[in-house]
């Protein structure tokens, strides 16, 4: 059965997007509303963290701003929510054409960096976009939006109710790292990955590095901006903080403790990083009620170990089994 | 005479207080396998990186082909037919030696904004890729990745990429490095027998190779050209062998 992955990660991806698949009337029919939702946050999340991984992971470009692109995918649907506009079609437009070009404006200064700089460079560039937006009164500045409707698709498929907005996640992420894999092996992907590894040479076989990047990041924050997008549907309400430069460091968490550079690490790594979140203080409380105001501690080691014990992260540790198996199968 | 493909004037670079090139000025004739030589920190590596815009002269001017590409990107000088192997080799590790290949013929090869078929789909870039390797006897390491190969392999992977560019004029930083005598011996024929697709810029420590390969040679000391001729009246030159190539070779 040539459709059945050979490799353990490969079959582990691929129960995980069946289990997906039908997450939903799973939780349905157990009557768990919560963990639907917990899901819903998870896959939004993973969207956002896989389109990291395109320039982080594949790229080596690793940006400590890309939660302002989730902000600016939100306030697209936000600000027109504000004026009843409520049109999807015109969300996702807004949301593709700022998102691109915020990414071009910001690629074209920060990508001339390097390294460190780059870094602080997105990140200066997100906390500007940050504070902008906290500055914005008109559109509820530190204490945000809400949104009392979800983008309206008329004639296409509705986001209305749990079930139709998971959906829309669900193929969303599924377009995304489709996407990302057809990419990553593509021509343009090639020269991305090769800049990563060898810049300097690849200049030296003809390459104009510099653009490739551009367009790989703009790439990257239009995706980013669509799970924007998303996350605003999701929570209904929207706020500066979702760019915070906080939440762009979680996303780079993500990604490494997944596998950066590996096409279903940042789902793997999204997937722990929200169950720890969720489940880690409860578990805290349940040892010792006291301790569970210090559920960072354990969390933040947790993440150093996952980081440290599985280089390459989870998928790493999933790949270190096969090469275990084909060893023990010689 | 012809017109020199490649024209030096009055280049000069220096890293603080270290000149690391002088005045030079040189040209190098379509068809020429043209030699350097100079001891260790003469500025050979320094002035291939000038030639291929990885490096900014202070002063001076390189022309190309009768073009001025004093200050035209690396990549675009590419373009123009320049192309440069590395000392220390260069290529990319993670990927496979077919694949290096590949993206050196992608690097000259229109643009790379392709973002949806599979490389390894693309059959006309696959067969041309292995072309290249047949050409300097890699053709049975195309799988492997580059890092898996051995150090004379990866030389070889090295000199294949840079002939992938289709280069009119190439620029052999040190191709031997590192090589067995074997592999030495097989690196100048083969090196020999490109003679006729492209003018070559060899910079070499090994003698043999350059005296066996070398039309004109020029040498180089401190950064300064003190010498340029033929391959004959340079080893007759006693200002050379005193500066550089010592008594043994007189
Ligand atoms: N980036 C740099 N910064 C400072 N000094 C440099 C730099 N690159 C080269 N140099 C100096 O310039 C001089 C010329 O170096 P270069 O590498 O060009 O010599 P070379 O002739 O290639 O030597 P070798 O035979 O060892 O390869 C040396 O003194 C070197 O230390
Ligand atoms: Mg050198």
């Amino acid at each position: 059965m040539g459709w059945i992955p050979s490799t353990v990660s490969g079959r582990c991806y691929c129960i995980i997007l069946f289990f997906l698949a039908g997450a939903p009337w799973i939780f349905l029919w157990t009557n768990q509303p919560f963990l639907l939702d917990l899901l819903c946050r998870g896959l939004i999340l993973a969207i956002a963290a896989t389109s990291l991984n395109l320039i982080m992971g594949y790229g080596g470009m690793v940006s400590l701003g890309h939660a302002a692109f989730i902000g600016i995918g939100a306030y697209c649907v936000g600000i027109p929510a504000y004026y009843d506009i409520y049109n999807g079609w015109v969300h996702l437009g807004l949301t593709v054409v700022v998102s691109a070009i915020f990414a071009l404006l910001t690629g074209l200064v920060s990508l001339r960096t390097k390294g460190v700089y780059f870094i602080m460079i997105t990140l200066a560039f997100s906390q500007m976009i940050y504070f902008t937006f906290v500055s914005l009164e008109e559109y509820g500045g530190d204490d945000g939006l809400v949104i009392y409707l979800r983008s309206e698709f008329p004639d296409f498929l509705t986001m209305q109710g749990p079930v139709a907005l998971y959906y829309w996640i669900f193929s969303t992420l599924l377009l995304t790292l489709f996407l990302v894999h057809r990419l990553v092996h593509a021509h343009f992907g090639r020269v991305i990955v090769g800049a990563k590894h060898n810049e300097q040479r690849m200049q030296l076989l003809g390459f104009d590095t510099y653009r490739y990047r551009l367009t790989c990041y703009v790439i990257s924050g239009v995706i980013c901006g669509l799970a924007g997008m998303l996350l605003g549907n999701f929570t209904g309400f929207i706020s500066p903080e979702m760019m915070n430069w906080i939440r762009s460091g979680e996303l780079i968490f993500m990604v490494v403790m997944g596998g950066s550079g590996f096409l279903f690490g940042p789902l793997i790594g999204t997937g722990a990083f929200v169950f720890l979140e969720q489940y880690l203080p409860e578990f805290m409380k349940f040892l010792n009620p006291s301790w569970l105001e210090y559920w960072h501690l354990p969390f933040g080691l947790l993440l150093v170990l996952l980081v440290l014990v599985g280089k390459g992260g989870i998928h790493g540790m999933l790949s270190k089994l096969d090469s275990k198996a084909q060893q023990s199968s010689k | 005479m012809t017109r020199p493909l490649l024209h030096i004037s009055g280049l000069c670079k220096s890293f603080g207080g270290i000149v690391a090139t002088d005045h030079i000025d040189l040209e190098i004739r379509p068809g020429f396998i043209h030699a350097i030589i100079g001891p260790n920190g003469a500025g050979k590596t320094t002035l291939i990186a000038q030639l291929s815009g990885t490096l900014i002269p202070d002063a001076g001017q390189i022309k190309f082909n009768g073009h001025n590409i004093t200050s035209l990107s690396a990549p675009n000088r590419v373009k123009l037919g320049l192309a440069r192997s590395f000392q220390i080799t260069s290529v990319l590790l993670p990927m496979t030696v077919l694949e290096n290949v590949m993206l050196a013929i992608q690097g000259t090869d229109g643009h790379s904004y392709r973002f949806w078929t599979p490389i390894h789909k693309d059959h006309e870039m696959l067969d041309r890729g292995m072309t290249y390797l047949q050409m300097v006897g890699l053709e049975d390491r195309a799988r492997y990745l580059a890092a898996e190969v051995s150090h004379g392999e990866q030389r070889q992977l090295e000199i294949a990429m840079t002939l992938a560019l289709k280069p009119r004029l190439l620029l052999l930083d040190e191709p031997m490095a590192g090589m067995g005598l074997e592999e030495s011996a097989r690196m100048i024929r083969f090196l020999a027998g490109l003679r006729e697709q492209t003018t070559i810029l060899l910079i070499e420590h090994d003698m043999d190779a350059v005296f066996s390969l070398a039309d004109t040679l020029s040498v180089l000391v401190n950064g300064r050209v003190i010498a340029t001729d033929t391959v004959k009246n340079i080893r007759a030159n006693p200002e050379v062998q005193r500066a550089y190539l010592g008594d043994d070779h007189a």
